[in-house]
């Protein structure tokens, strides 16, 4: 099966570990990933702040970019709702393009999405002997309907120790340029989802976008935290690289 | 005791709904007492909902049902409203169609004039807010009072609504206590009981005398001309019956067309709101006071207000908006409005179906379009929503419409061309994350960005950034792919 990686520009960036345990899991399960190199952003940041026109430059971009896929899999809700839900949208005007969008939207899946539903996998053989908690994100549950996947593999892992995150369906306060714009806003809702992680007494939090674990993550670092923040992917890897 | 209209601690605030908007949210953050009072009360709002939704079952069949209702109605508003206002005329009451808040006053004043009335006994009506009837009532010197226990407290303290069903949700009890304390001159513990039951004699003797009823209405139900109220009070009831004249402020989408219709939103508002199966009281009110009856008004006025609504009609965005049932559950939900309460929205509709109405209702982008910001777009609005408004990419649209208006700081423009130019190409995008590795040099400790200029001191006045490595995962990815290339060729061997 072949598949192409959407890094996602912020772990491109920032967290290109996060990439290289999807890859490795993908290719363990008889994927053969490729990384189309044209990729960049998905033009949330544009699109969340109104800039429609911008926003669809940047989808073009996307669109093009993985246009002779099969699937395109993407660690990050966000970033697959966004084309989802909206690159319909930002190409009503056009019908050429339009259809293209609706393909991208058609073979495009976010990670534990893919696992569960693409390859039917919800058992990695990981085991992982931590206190992990699990922040569910806003646009993977809400854009996507992605609600079940994540926990569906966690629970396959062997000597996790699970605790639910007390207000778990609750937006962490990042929202992208919310984060900067309304900063005292989102001040108020991160400094709430650092107080439940604490909580939990979890060593580690699991998250399915990089969005909002840089967003707790950075938090949690601010007030020295002992927390590992990881993405869904690097503990599945983790797990099956440790047994 | 003397009560006079209250309009709020601000007259003006409307003015500034935008520009306000950020200074609000520090007062309001700094406000320990808020803060607890509306997590708490929204909390138990949001699982009342949740148990009540369970309980019921096919929430989502009875979702849908909503929404056809309402898109229904709302597309056909001509007809519903025509067919109702010829039901309440025939049943003997006066409709009057009011195309802007000054029209819906002026209308009241007439009929207020005609009947020398002195004092108004208010039910809870958001339309009235909308208009800030209370305040041209006092001008008049007329006195008007709010006999839903919540919106006589917030007239004590002269303030207004912050929550759309739970007026006074910011209040604590002991904050009441002294209101209390404070108008009657008699000292009161914050208990519950003791303060409902004064508050319930002292309204009690308000109805007996007021020469108007005012309402609001939840339903009109056109094949009849009936007005729905729902109350958990009863001061509803008391408002609509007992005073001579009964006025109903309403708007104009606040329409379903048969009682088979009413039978779905009403179970949908009790349940998203309060997570009641029912609210206490259900009054359907159909004409003025018959030959037969025992008691009720001997007018019905009934003043159908526009107010930008009809502005939103056959817009394929934003008629939706309409559906609205003024349940709350978006409010309930939403984390922004948890921590800063309904005052910072600084409009007389807060919380997500606040930040989307008033801008549209006062077709202003520059103050009020500001609101659309105030949400993260976490969509927990929309997945609580009984008719499913898409709040969340409302408030997208109304942002869009701010930056096609030109209604955003030039700085911000010229950072999302650059953003279109740099991210719409790969080259420039791996030109620019490139340099910006060297950029960001000067603000890293310790691997971390903990300090930096605007905007991004937005982000560290609360947290920590890491730092941009060196690779990339596409510089990266040669490298992983001669790794995935070399595990495959050893599974081979093995084979």
């Amino acid at each position: 099966m072949r598949v192409s990686l959407f890094i996602t520009c912020l772990s491109d960036l920032l967290y290109s570990e996060v990439g290289e345990s999807v890859v490795r899991i993908l290719s363990d399960y008889g994927c053969d990933v490729d990384f189309p190199e044209a990729q960049t952003c998905c033009g949330q940041p544009a699109f969340n702040s109104g800039y429609q026109d911008e926003a669809r430059e940047v989808a073009r971009n996307l669109i093009r970019a993985f246009e002779h896929s099969d699937y395109v899999v993407s660690p990050s809700g966000s970033c697959t709702g966004m084309v989802h839900h909206y690159y319909p949208y930002l190409f009503e005007n056009e019908p050429e393009w339009k259809a293209k969008a609706e393909a991208l939207v058609g073979k495009m899946y976010e990670f534990s999405q893919f696992l569960v539903q693409v390859l039917g996998v919800t058992d990695l053989g990981a085991s992982f002997p931590h206190k992990v908690t699990y922040h569910p994100s806003c646009h993977a549950m809400r854009l996507l309907g992605v609600k079940e996947e994540p926990m569906k593999l966690l629970s396959c892992v062997d000597s996790i120790d699970f605790v639910e995150l007390p207000k778990k369906e609750d937006c962490c306060g990042f929202g992208g340029t919310f984060s900067v714009k309304m900063a005292d806003m989102s001040e108020a809702m991160v400094c709430e989802k650092a107080v439940n992680v604490c909580s939990t007494g979890a060593e580690v939090l699991v998250g399915t976008d990089m969005g909002c674990l840089m967003n707790i993550g950075g938090r949690l670092n601010k007030e020295g935290q002992p927390v590992r923040v990881m993405h869904l992917a690097q503990l599945l890897e983790e797990g099956r690289t440790s047994r | 005791m003397s009560v006079q209209a209250g309009h709020g601690q601000d007259t003006n605030m409307d003015e500034r709904i935008g520009s306000g908007l950020k200074q609000r949210t520090k007062q309001a953050l700094q406000d320990e007492f808020l803060r607890k009072a509306v997590a708490f009360t929204t909390d138990k709002l949001k699982n009342g909902r949740l148990q009540a939704m369970d309980a019921f079952g096919d929430w989502e069949a009875w979702r849908d049902r909503g929404r056809a209702i309402r898109e229904h109605t709302n597309s056909h508003l001509d007809y519903y409203l025509s067919q109702f206002a010829d039901n309440v005329a025939g049943n003997g009451g006066h409709v009057y169609f009011c195309s802007g808040a000054d029209d819906a006053v002026k209308t009241f004043m007439g009929i207020a004039d005609r009947h020398k009335a002195k004092l108004v006994a208010k039910g809870k009506s958001m339309v009235s807010e909308e208009i800030h009837l209370n305040h041209h009532l006092e001008d008049r010197g007329i006195e008007a009072i709010e006999t839903d226990l919540g919106e006589y407290i917030l007239q004590l303290a002269r303030e207004t609504p912050s929550h759309l069903i739970i007026p006074a949700i910011h209040k604590n009890k002991q904050q009441i206590a002294d209101l209390f304390t404070d108008a009657s001159g008699q000292h009161f513990e914050p208990e519950t009981k003791v303060l409902a039951e004064y508050a319930r004699k002292k309204l009690r003797n308000y109805f007996l005398e007021a020469d108007i009823g005012l309402t609001g209405c939840n339903f009109g139900v056109a094949e009849s001309g009936s007005i729905t109220l729902v109350s958990n009070e009863g001061n509803g009831r008391m408002v609509s019956t007992l005073p001579k004249v009964h006025v109903v402020v309403m708007g104009m989408e606040r329409l379903v067309p048969t009682f088979e219709d009413l039978e779905v939103v009403l179970n949908l508002l009790a349940r998203s709101a309060t997570g009641q199966k029912l609210t206490t009281y259900t009054s359907i009110l159909t004409g003025a006071r018959h030959p037969e009856d025992l008691d009720g008004p001997e007018e019905l006025h009934v003043i159908i207000l526009d107010n930008g609504r009809s502005a939103q009609l056959g817009d394929p965005i934003f008629q939706e908006v309409l559906n609205c049932i003024r349940c709350a559950a978006c409010l309930n939900v939403c984390p922004v409005y948890r921590h800063v309460g309904g005052h910072t929205y600084g409009s007389v509709y807060s919380g997500p179906i606040g930040a989307v109405l008033t801008p549209l209702l006062q077709q202003d982008m520059k103050e009020a379009g500001t609101l659309s910001y105030a949400s993260s777009l976490c969509g927990a609005c929309y997945e609580a929503c009984p008719v499913k408004i898409p709040l969340h990419d409302m408030l997208v649209h109304l942002r869009h419409r701010k930056v096609k208006m030109k209604l955003t700081s030039l700085p911000e423009r010229a950072a999302f061309k650059t953003f279109q130019t740099v991210f719409g190409s790969v080259t420039l995008y791996k030109l620019a994350t490139k340099s910006g590795y060297y950029l960001q040099k000067p603000l890293v400790r310790g691997g971390m960005i903990k300090a930096g200029p605007a905007p991004l001191s937005g982000w560290t006045q609360s947290r920590f950034m890491p730092m941009m490595p060196k690779q990339s995962f596409r510089d990266k990815w040669a490298a992983l792919q001669a790794e995935l290339a070399a595990k495959k060729a050893a599974r081979e061997e093995q084979r």
